[in-house]
């Protein structure tokens, strides 16, 4: 348009293309523009499938197979004493059992240990039925007010056992500190006493970066309604160490807590007795109560799902390997042939 | 209804606006709120920002409210900010464009003053090359005759010069006058015709008596042309600032939605009810679980007295959980992808027409899936399938014709010789050739002389004229200069009754400055010249030269003449004037009033002009009707040229393979029973392998427009092909609408001005930038070089677009469902209480990063390669059919994001339980696994892997690691340690081993089952493609045959068919019709899926 005389036509009718306007305006190649990157493009052929599957197969199976003697290596002493440690006379009437503060709850377990259970021994609670994960439960809890003493007071979300009903904000605040899980083990073979060591069970992270050296406890458990477990008042957060644990809130409604451990072998067939002061309410809603001693491997405690899941996936691929192999054998297909393609088939043969 | 201009009177300037131009959607201060509204008045951004807001309630959020403002501000801002900058450019060019200097009188005195100062009224002094600041009636010039030539390309697209005069009233009166001018205009209210102008003028004394002058559209300069090849000019502004004809026509065309975008919201919107259903259900189940449950649940501590609202706390908190199955990512990635589509075919050198410097441009960047989805394509003929370079061929002269033998009439050397023997019809038959048209010649500086024109036709007759010693050299206002064989002639134009589409013929009255006799010349379509025709003349001869001429695809005029009478043009003339000056239905009162002379003329012979095929139309076509698009040419010339061409270029198949069934009649009820005739045939041979197409004229269109919308509706739906002729632009407009109607995607392609309601109603609309200026290509949606470059658009950046798009959404939605289906699932171990497994920030990221980067890289991947589709064009059904998206293969992708989410939950649970359960953690293993999966499963639907893609994919991982390795080592992060604690134990990572294997294995096997025992046809070629396979052989063949058919082609186009002068019926005996049965029979693979295809019609093929 900046010259008229440039798309005019001349006699003979030819658009003439003069030179001044030979500035082109051709786009510039590159590869990315005109979409020609180099590229791979893997095919799906029965070879590269029936590779990849027999891959999984070789892989999947040794691991299942390390993986399971893994855990079956490990030695698991479960023992559920919420039923039996209610008194005999109480049976039906739990709940007043439970909440009556003048009843003895002290209770005694045997416990036979199956195998040679090897230092350590992780003594661990198992709580079931109990939703750590509830939303109403897992927000309340104030992670500043645990961290910076000056900051006690931020108890908003901690409701309803943000203040106590005087108005002074509880430390540690929330329903997860209150509900403390507050049943105690003593252990004993012979009728010698076997040491627990509660010290490091918590997270070292969480002593030292979650919970403070220099907040103390406060207001805690003095309201109207007692949850769980009482702290000393003279202990900072972060040494209070079940009360770390506790406030580690599981995912899932059955899960297990560390108590502590005993560094110490257990043998064989030794009969241990658990003295177990029965403080903790699950009656109200029915949830168990278990003391488990396990040992641990690299893989944990005792979980077979990883490895009979490997086995039975590594087995799955191995008989997918195998019947790819077959129906490849029995019904082979050649690769890309046009004539299969539904507009080059004949038109008749297309409608039957 | 009027407005009266008061010329150079200050008094009255105020009534209207100032010429102060505004462009701009917003203001400074209505920004914010106009642009907020704007955004907020789509659904998916409300349903945003109502979770947004919901999030804001801290007793029902399960995240951090941040997680969604986050993303939606970013996504307001990026919109708001591309708005913002739009308007920004809008506004610096009006105000270039209001402060321009320029001359205005003001009380008498010419002053510089801003254009944006100009009020109605003001005389503005306009220099050359000068851009006309508003519009305005033209009352001055310099040259002495009050001529002067506008440029106006920026207005209509035309390039061409066009000549604006000076009323009558106002010739001669000198500069000095002209400022002291007074006078009243009367003009219509601002309207967007740029055709038109109504108007009157009258000179107050001492100007002139007091006489009325009318004005039209030849009297106005209007704002945006340019003034040309004239010193200066000066006029009167009658329409200012946003009231120009331009600033009236210009307007926001309604936005396209795209089927794949109507398919996403449909879906969405499937999605959004389920999202309901389900925390309807949860939040149900919820409170009845804390009624029975929780309540004996001490340590959750719900109080006994509930407040009122506790009832929808729950389901809120389930609503806020499910909030992200609408991914919020999916526009941001849906536009991002959708610019670099369009980017893509900008870039396109392949798209780039060499010979007229014009790339391939997308000017809508959001519609370029529907590109593949196309399933008729209306095309224009003139200039989209033809170059719309004219070329005279051939003439019939007093029944003998010229240029038949050689096939140039100007190297007939009988018509040289009849030209140098001075016979009488000859002479004046090249006297029409070159008085009768708007051609301006323009003389160099050397001495050559070029023409300007607005037709081509007018172009090629009068360069034809030259060639044959009748040179046109100058025209000064009304007087014509002729060379005649080195001898000069004068002719005087009194009057010029223009072409209209509805008369079709233009004729202008002459004066022989030799002999003083009055001419009257007529040039136009046959059928609007014959009947003009003396009584007794025997136009025979005529009719079957023009039928002739049509037969061989040439496009004709007819030339005819009659001498007047003084006395008789004096009275017509007066006539004339008034109908001229009249403001109301001016244009048909002129029609009617040159009706009244263009009778009795002396047909003087007939002239055939050929406009060449453009390179690659008969492939192109034939590519893209294989591909299954259906096609319709819409074109205003006669029916025996749209045949001919329709034939040349494949666009329909001659017998017997093709048929072509004609509607036609001039009543009702001719017409309607044609038409169910044409419908009983189309249906009875529908099982036939036969090309069937229908002819339809204007008329006949006309009326089944009117009367037999439905039956026609059916005939649309069955036939596959349709040549309308004779068809206006509005008409086009209406068979566009048809289709559409009946649910079609709908391309519309032409080049010319008489296209642009058709393209701007179809869903795509296509311009080709071409000889008929840019109008069409600015209208349009994508705007090409050539015809050719469409089966490209279509059949590679179409169908790239869509399988594409069609990945992206669905993947969009599944992850976002897979996520939202672990949060549900996880629901139910942690007493339905709307707990989130997932933190904010890992929730926030997860939907705007880790799953979002990897995919947008889909805009590289390729299916098949160029070739191979372009080879195999029926892979496009695809596409059209909609087979990649739609409500069963997304049911594919939420059946897998179902399955997916149980394997990474379950196996989450299970390896991470009892002592391991631990929320950071638990809920790190859950999202690491779905991050696993993600990356193969982008793997595994990509089909080519660039190293952009690959590292995407794989870098995406990594990040993924790397941010939540570094988030893990903040001490204050609720995260902090989780992230090292988890890749130091085996476990974990023996997890994300068995979450892949079990996620992905059944996939792979399914796919690879399907892919081979049940292959699409996508997976036979992209077989055949990489393992070279036979169909390289089948398609070198295919290719080796096309030369052949090219040549054949070609000859037929240039054998002269003088033999038989009688009309032959076309289809049995055409020349081309023996081309295809000599073809090899390998070719007949693709004839006969041909066949095959147009069997049924495309909703049938849709359904299998």
């Amino acid at each position: 348009m900046s010259s008229p005389l440039a798309s005019s036509s001349n006699l003979d009718g030819s658009d003439d293309t003069s030179p001044q306007q030979k500035q082109s305006k051709k786009p510039k190649y590159s590869r990315f523009t005109q979409q020609e990157l180099p590229a791979c493009k893997p095919l799906l052929t029965p070879g590269i499938v029936i590779g990849i599957f027999a891959l999984v197969a070789v892989l999947f199976i040794p691991i299942g197979l390390v993986s399971l003697s893994a855990s079956e290596s490990v030695v698991e002493v479960i023992d559920r004493y919420d039923a039996d440690c209610v008194p005999n006379n109480m049976h039906g009437k739990e709940l007043d059992f439970i909440q009556n503060s003048s009843t003895n709850k002290t209770c005694t377990r045997r416990i036979i240990i199956p195998k040679t259970m090897k230092s350590p021994v992780h003594i661990y609670y198992e709580l079931d039925n109990f939703y750590q994960n509830h939303r109403r439960y897992v927000k309340s809890r104030s992670d500043k007010q645990l961290l910076q003493p000056s900051k006690e007071a931020e108890t908003k979300i901690c409701a309803p056992e943000g203040n106590t009903p005087d108005g002074k904000p509880i430390v540690p605040c929330g329903l997860i500190a209150w509900s403390l899980f507050n049943d105690t083990y003593q252990f004993s073979i012979n009728s010698g006493s076997i040491q627990v060591n509660k010290k490091n069970i918590a997270w070292a992270s969480d002593r030292s970066h979650k919970f403070s050296k220099d907040v103390y406890p406060k207001n805690f458990q003095k309201g109207a309604l007692i949850g769980g477990g009482k702290l000393n008042e003279s202990i900072p957060l972060s040494e209070q160490e079940d009360l770390i644990v506790w406030m580690r809130t599981a995912a899932l409604p059955t899960f297990r807590k560390l108590y502590g451990r005993i560094e110490k072998d257990l043998n064989a067939n030794e009969e241990i007795t658990v003295v177990i002061e029965n403080n903790y309410n699950t009656y109200s809603f029915g949830g168990k109560k278990k003391l488990v001693l396990s040992t641990a491997t690299w893989i944990g405690g005792k979980n077979n799902f990883l490895g009979v899941a490997y086995l039975t996936v590594g087995g799955l691929c191995l008989s997918l390997v195998l019947a790819f192999i077959v129906l490849y054998l029995f019904k082979p297909r050649t690769l890309g042939d046009p004539s299969y393609l539904s507009w080059n088939r004949n038109p008749s043969a297309s409608t039957n | 209804m009027k407005r009266f201009v008061y010329i150079n009177d200050d008094s009255y300037q105020d009534l209207y606006c100032d010429n102060h131009i505004s462009n701009t959607k917003y203001t400074l201060l209505n920004f914010l709120p106009k642009n907020l509204w704007e955004q907020f008045s789509r659904f998916m951004n409300q349903y945003f920002l109502l979770i947004a807001c919901l999030q804001l309630w801290s007793l029902i959020t399960p995240v951090n409210p941040a997680s969604t403002w986050g993303p939606l501000i970013f996504i307001f801002a990026v919109s708001a900010t591309k708005e913002a900058w739009d308007d920004y450019n809008r506004y610096v060019s009006d105000r270039q464009a209001n402060c321009k200097a320029v001359w205005v009188v003001k009380n008498g005195v010419r002053r510089n003053i801003q254009a944006q100062e100009i009020r109605v009224g003001n005389i503005v002094w306009l220099r050359e090359n000068e851009e006309v600041p508003c519009d305005l009636v033209v009352i001055g010039t310099s040259d002495p005759q009050g001529i002067c030539y506008v440029e106006t390309t920026a207005l209509d697209g035309e390039t061409d010069l066009k000549t604006r005069v000076v009323p009558l009233s106002c010739v001669g009166l000198d500069s000095e006058q002209l400022c002291k001018i007074k006078g009243v205009i009367e003009c219509p209210n601002p309207d967007k015709d740029i055709r038109r102008f109504d108007a009157n003028m009258r000179l107050f004394p001492p100007f002139i008596d007091n006489d009325t002058c009318p004005l039209s559209i030849n009297n106005t300069l209007l704002q945006s042309c340019y003034l040309r090849n004239t010193e200066w000019a000066c006029g009167v502004a009658v329409y200012t600032g946003n009231e120009t004809k331009l600033g009236m026509s210009r307007g926001i065309p309604e936005p396209k939605l795209t089927a794949v975008d109507a398919m996403i919201d449909k879906l969405t919107g499937a999605i959004f009810l389920f999202q309901i259903s389900i925390v309807i259900v949860l939040g149900f189940a919820g409170n009845i679980w804390k009624d029975t449950e929780s309540r004996k649940q001490w340590y959750v501590a719900y109080a006994d007295e509930d407040p009122w609202y506790e009832f929808i706390i729950i389901p809120l908190r389930f609503e806020l959980l499910c909030s992200i199955m609408i991914p919020i990512s999916i526009k941001v990635s849906l536009d991002f992808v959708k610019s670099l589509y369009a980017k893509f075919i900008d870039w396109d050198e392949e798209m780039f027409d060499q010979e007229t410097n014009t790339p391939s441009h997308a000017a809508n960047t959001a519609i370029s899936e529907d590109l593949g989805q196309v399933e008729y394509i209306l095309t224009d003929k003139t200039g989209t399938l033809t170059e719309n370079k004219m070329i005279f061929r051939k003439c019939c002269i007093n029944g003998t014709y010229y240029g038949s033998e050689s096939g140039d009439a100007l190297k007939d050397t009988q018509l040289l010789n009849a030209v140098t023997g001075n016979e009488s019809p000859v002479i004046r038959f090249l006297l029409i050739m070159t008085l009768c048209n708007t051609v301006i010649p323009v003389q160099s500086k050397t001495g050559d002389i070029t023409y300007k024109s607005q037709s081509q036709d007018e172009d090629a007759l009068v360069n034809a004229a030259a060639c044959l010693h009748m040179v046109l050299v100058s025209k000064n206002g009304s007087t014509v200069g002729i060379i005649y064989n080195g001898q000069r002639m004068l002719y005087e134009v009194l009057d010029i009754l223009e072409f209209t589409s509805d008369r079709k013929r233009m004729s202008v009255v002459v004066k022989d400055c030799q002999t003083g006799s009055i001419l009257l010349l007529t040039k136009g379509a046959d059928e609007s010249v014959f009947p003009c025709s003396y009584r007794g003349q025997q136009i025979r001869v005529y009719v079957d030269a023009v039928e002739q001429y049509a037969q061989l695809g040439l496009r004709t005029l007819c030339l005819a003449w009659r001498e007047l009478r003084e006395d008789e043009y004096s009275k017509w003339s007066k006539l004339f004037k008034e109908a001229n000056s009249s403001l109301i239905d001016r244009e048909w009162k002129v029609a009617d009033v040159c009706q009244r002379l263009e009778h009795d003329l002396e047909i003087l012979g007939v002239t055939a002009i050929e406009d060449r095929l453009q390179s690659g139309v008969p492939e192109t076509i034939e590519m893209l009707r294989r591909s299954g698009i259906n096609f319709w040419m819409l074109t205003g010339d006669k029916q025996s040229t749209a045949i001919q061409i329709a034939l040349l270029c494949n666009f329909i198949s001659s017998e017997p393979k093709g048929q072509l069934l004609h509607i036609n009649g001039n009543t009702e009820d001719e017409v309607g029973r044609s038409l169910e005739r044409v419908l009983l045939t189309m249906k009875i041979t529908s099982s036939e392998p036969k090309d069937l197409a229908f002819v339809v004229d204007g008329w006949a269109l006309e009326i089944i427009l009117t009367h037999y919308k439905e039956a026609f509706t059916e005939l649309a739906v069955v036939s596959r092909t349709a040549i309308c002729c004779r068809v206006t632009p509005s008409q086009k407009a209406q068979l566009v609408q048809l289709l559409k109607s009946c649910d079609y995607r709908t391309l519309a392609i032409g080049d010319g001005g008489n296209d642009v309601r058709m393209i701007q109603q179809a869903d795509i609309g296509v311009g080709i930038s071409g000889r008929e200026g840019l109008q069409a290509a600015r209208a349009a949606d994508y705007s090409i070089g050539k015809f050719r470059f469409l089966k490209r658009l279509i059949l590679v950046h179409g169908r790239y677009s869509y399988n594409r798009t069609a990945f992206l959404s669905q993947y969009s939605f599944y992850k976002s469902l897979m996520i939202c289906f672990i949060q549900i699932l996880f629901s139910f171990l942690s007493g339905i209480a709307g707990t989130s497994l997932f933190n904010s920030v890992s929730l926030m990221a997860y939907n705007v990063f880790y799953t979002s980067i990897p995919v947008l890289t889909s805009v590289l991947d390729k299916d098949l390669s160029e070739k191979t589709v372009m080879q195999n064009p029926q892979i496009l059904i695809y596409c059209q059919a909609g087979r990649l998206l739609n409500p069963s293969t997304f049911a594919g992708w939420f059946g897998r994001s179902l399955y997916h989410a149980l394997v990474v939950f379950l196996i989450t649970i299970h390896a991470y339980a009892n002592e391991k359960s631990e929320m950071e953690e638990l809920s790190m293993v859950a999202l690491s696994g779905a991050i696993w999966l993600q990356a193969f499963v982008v793997t595994l639907e990509f089909n080519s892997f660039t190293f952009v893609q690959v590292l995407a994919i794989w870098g995406n991982f990594f990040a993924f690691y790397a941010i939540n390795f570094i988030i893990s080592s903040i001490p204050s992060a609720g995260m902090y340690t989780i992230m090292f604690r988890l890749s130091r134990d085996p476990a974990y990572w023996i997890t994300m081993f068995l979450i892949t294997g079990v996620g992905m294995g059944p996939i792979l096997a399914l796919k690879y089952f399907r892919y081979t025992y049940h292959p699409s046809a996508i997976n036979m070629l992209q077989k055949a493609e990489r393992s070279r396979g036979p169909i390289y052989s089948l398609a070198n063949l295919e290719s080796q045959l096309r030369p052949v058919e090219k040549d054949v082609a070609q000859f037929v186009s240039n054998t002269p068919k003088m033999r038989n002068p009688v009309y032959e019926p076309l289809l049995s005996d055409s020349p081309s019709g023996t081309r295809r049965s000599s073809l090899p029979s390998a070719f007949d693979i693709f004839q006969s899926a041909q066949s095959r295809l147009s069997l049924s019609h495309a909703r049938n093929i849709k359904d299998n």
